[in-house]
């Protein structure tokens, strides 16, 4: 029963940055209907933004987050309308294609700036451990669960409540008859792109922080974990990513607690296979009809 | 049905012609055993990007997970061939492998062919990576460190074979009714589906056509490099695979013959610096996507442009 406890405290800390980074597929995928492969290469840009400014400038971990999800909002714009915006009008399997060529390119061009080997992260967050019981809670898992909360909450804000949020649930209902009640769909389309890949740069952040190593391939397994989490959620639906997010990391750290840990990854896979058998739509997602 | 038409025969010529050039260069050393490797690499990825182009550019099922099936070929014959270390032997592999990427394909298939679009796409992924990780930690397959030391029997002879069987049989595959049925559901599935053809049936038959060959070309993959590991097939080179099918063209035979033979050249020069090879790779596939999303020959054949047969009978 520790155990169990102890491994759902890990989960959760973990799940809830999956469910950061979810999000921003969630609400990319929501409004252009694109699986934003470069998304998981978003978040690693976040962590070597946040490396950086840490190491280099010497800031606390509040300036490096902001740091971080601005330049990752600045860079989602500019990937959304140098690779996707001419394409808006093409097939979505064009969409695809040049999103992994974005991911790629994203990958490896960072490699060649920083290489390849893994930088240790520097200690932002005191590591104190809280005993409660037999359980250890850090006060790292704290810290990132607390963080990915408030974020949430903001996003929940802006979507529910703003006038930008109510434009993006429009464009994302229907775009064309978005277009013709006059709402920007261009500019609310980036300001999507900007708010998810924000979300990711604060997650590259919270995850180099917990795990305290970063690499340039580092975003390609969260990212596609990510997006099991969103699936799992229902894609398109903000409050599902986020369950899908705290689910799969909880059953990632469960898997590798009483199962093989080498099995993790392909629990996660097997699980997204199931979900997209059996209720394609996800949890919370909504059915669509195919129409002729 | 007339078997020796003025087109096959030009056909076998230049195969012959081919085979005979290549052959003289080898024995004679003008290609050395450093493009020798990039000869088995254009063959192999020939393979690869003919049987994927059947199942992305042909039926139009976008999948993201063709070195999952290109692994089990590798690992099947590779097994067999440490058993048998003979030809016989490596042809059992060649053979055991390609079916039984052929099975698991046809297992895998009949799921996740409901799936469309981008839902295949990620389900294909999430399948190739699951049978990594199953590689990773079967005893047979000896984990992460793979197996080494497979017999080398493939030559130039065993790689020109295959490639140019691969691509005679694909073709005839892709002009036969079934092939036809596969073309109709890219153009469009929901009146393929009225027309009375039975779209998850031809589906999983592309499907397990592509996996079969591509288990092929894994299994020369791992006679030719006698050395494989699970990471050699991860999704970089589901990617690299995707990358030769898109720049030469979704629905061109053809075209990813064109790009295969492209690419391998691009990579030989580059190969002392990978990271600029993978930017290249991104970039071309961004640039072509941007550009040029038909690839470099659309779904022309190379025989369209030189009017071989006296009537294109190409599906647009």
């Amino acid at each position: 029963m520790e155990q169990f406890l102890q491994q759902m405290v890990n989960g959760i800390s973990l799940g809830s940055i999956y469910a950061l980074i979810a999000l921003g597929y969630t609400m990319v995928y929501g409004i252009i209907k694109l699986i934003n492969f470069a998304h998981g290469d978003v978040y690693m840009i976040g962590a070597y933004v946040g490396f950086a400014v840490t190491t280099y400038a010497n800031l606390g971990f509040f300036p490096a987050l902001i740091i971080s999800m601005a330049s990752c909002a600045v860079l989602g714009i500019v990937v959304e309308r140098i690779a996707y915006k001419p394409l808006r009008n093409s097939s979505r399997i064009a969409v695809l294609i040049t999103a992994i060529g974005v991911s790629l390119l994203l990958e490896y061009v960072m490699m060649f700036f920083v290489g390849a080997e893994v930088r240790s992260y520097p200690k932002l967050l005191s590591d104190k451990a809280i005993n409660l019981g037999n359980i250890v809670i850090n006060m790292q898992q704290v810290y990132i669960v607390v963080t990915s909360v408030v974020l949430m909450i903001i996003l929940q804000f802006i979507v529910n409540k703003t006038k930008i949020g109510k434009s993006m649930r429009a464009v994302s209902a229907d775009k064309d008859a978005a277009q013709l009640m006059g709402i920007k769909v261009d500019k609310t389309i980036s300001f999507t792109f900007a708010i998810g890949s924000a979300l990711a740069g604060a997650g590259g952040v919270l995850v180099g922080i917990y795990y305290n190593s970063i690499d340039p391939l580092m975003g390609v397994m969260p990212g596609l974990k990510a997006f099991v989490a969103a699936v799992f959620g229902g894609i398109g639906s903000i409050p599902g990513a986020m369950i899908g997010g705290l689910s799969i990391g909880v059953m990632e750290t469960l898997v590798s607690g009483y199962g093989n840990s080498m099995y993790r990854d392909a629990a996660v896979f097997a699980f997204l296979i199931i979900i997209l058998i059996l209720k394609p739509s996800g949890l919370l997602g909504k059915n669509t009809k195919e129409k002729v | 049905m007339k078997v020796l038409t003025k087109k096959n025969i030009m056909i076998l010529i230049a195969i012959v012609i081919t085979y005979v050039v290549v052959q003289v260069l080898i024995s004679t050393g003008i290609i050395d055993s450093f493009y020798e490797i990039t000869i088995a690499t254009i063959c192999i990825n020939i393979i690869l990007a003919v049987s994927l182009n059947l199942v992305t550019g042909f039926t139009g099922q976008f999948s993201l997970g063709h070195a999952g099936f290109m692994s089990i070929g590798a690992y099947v014959c590779a097994i067999i061939n440490l058993q048998m270390n003979s030809t016989t032997g490596l042809l059992i592999g060649i053979v055991s492998g390609a079916i039984s990427a052929a099975v698991v394909g046809i297992i895998i298939g009949i799921p996740t062919l409901r799936l469309k679009g981008d839902y295949l796409a990620i389900a294909t992924l999430g399948m190739a990576e699951i049978i990594r990780v199953i590689f990773l930690n079967m005893e047979i397959t000896n984990g992460a460190a793979g197996l080494n030391g497979i017999p080398r029997f493939t030559n130039w002879l065993w790689l020109f074979f295959f490639t140019t069987a691969s691509i005679l049989l694909i073709n005839n595959f892709i002009n036969s009714s079934q092939g036809r049925a596969c073309i109709s559901i890219r153009e469009d599935e929901i009146a393929a589906e009225a027309m009375g053809i039975n779209t998850t049936r031809y589906k999983v038959m592309a499907f397990a056509v592509g996996a079969f060959f591509a288990g092929v070309a894994g299994a020369l993959y791992s006679s030719y490099f006698y050395f494989i590991k699970p990471n050699i097939f991860g999704f970089q080179k589901s990617v690299d695979i995707l990358v030769i099918v898109v720049l030469g063209g979704m629905g061109s035979v053809t075209g990813s013959v064109i790009a295969a033979i492209l690419l391998a050249v691009l990579t030989t020069f580059l190969q002392s610096y990978s990271e600029v090879r993978m930017i290249v790779y991104a970039l071309l596939l961004v640039v072509i996507m941007l550009f040029r999303p038909q690839g470099l020959m659309g779904t022309k054949e190379i025989s369209d442009m030189f009017k071989f047969g006296k009537k294109s009978s190409k599906v647009k």
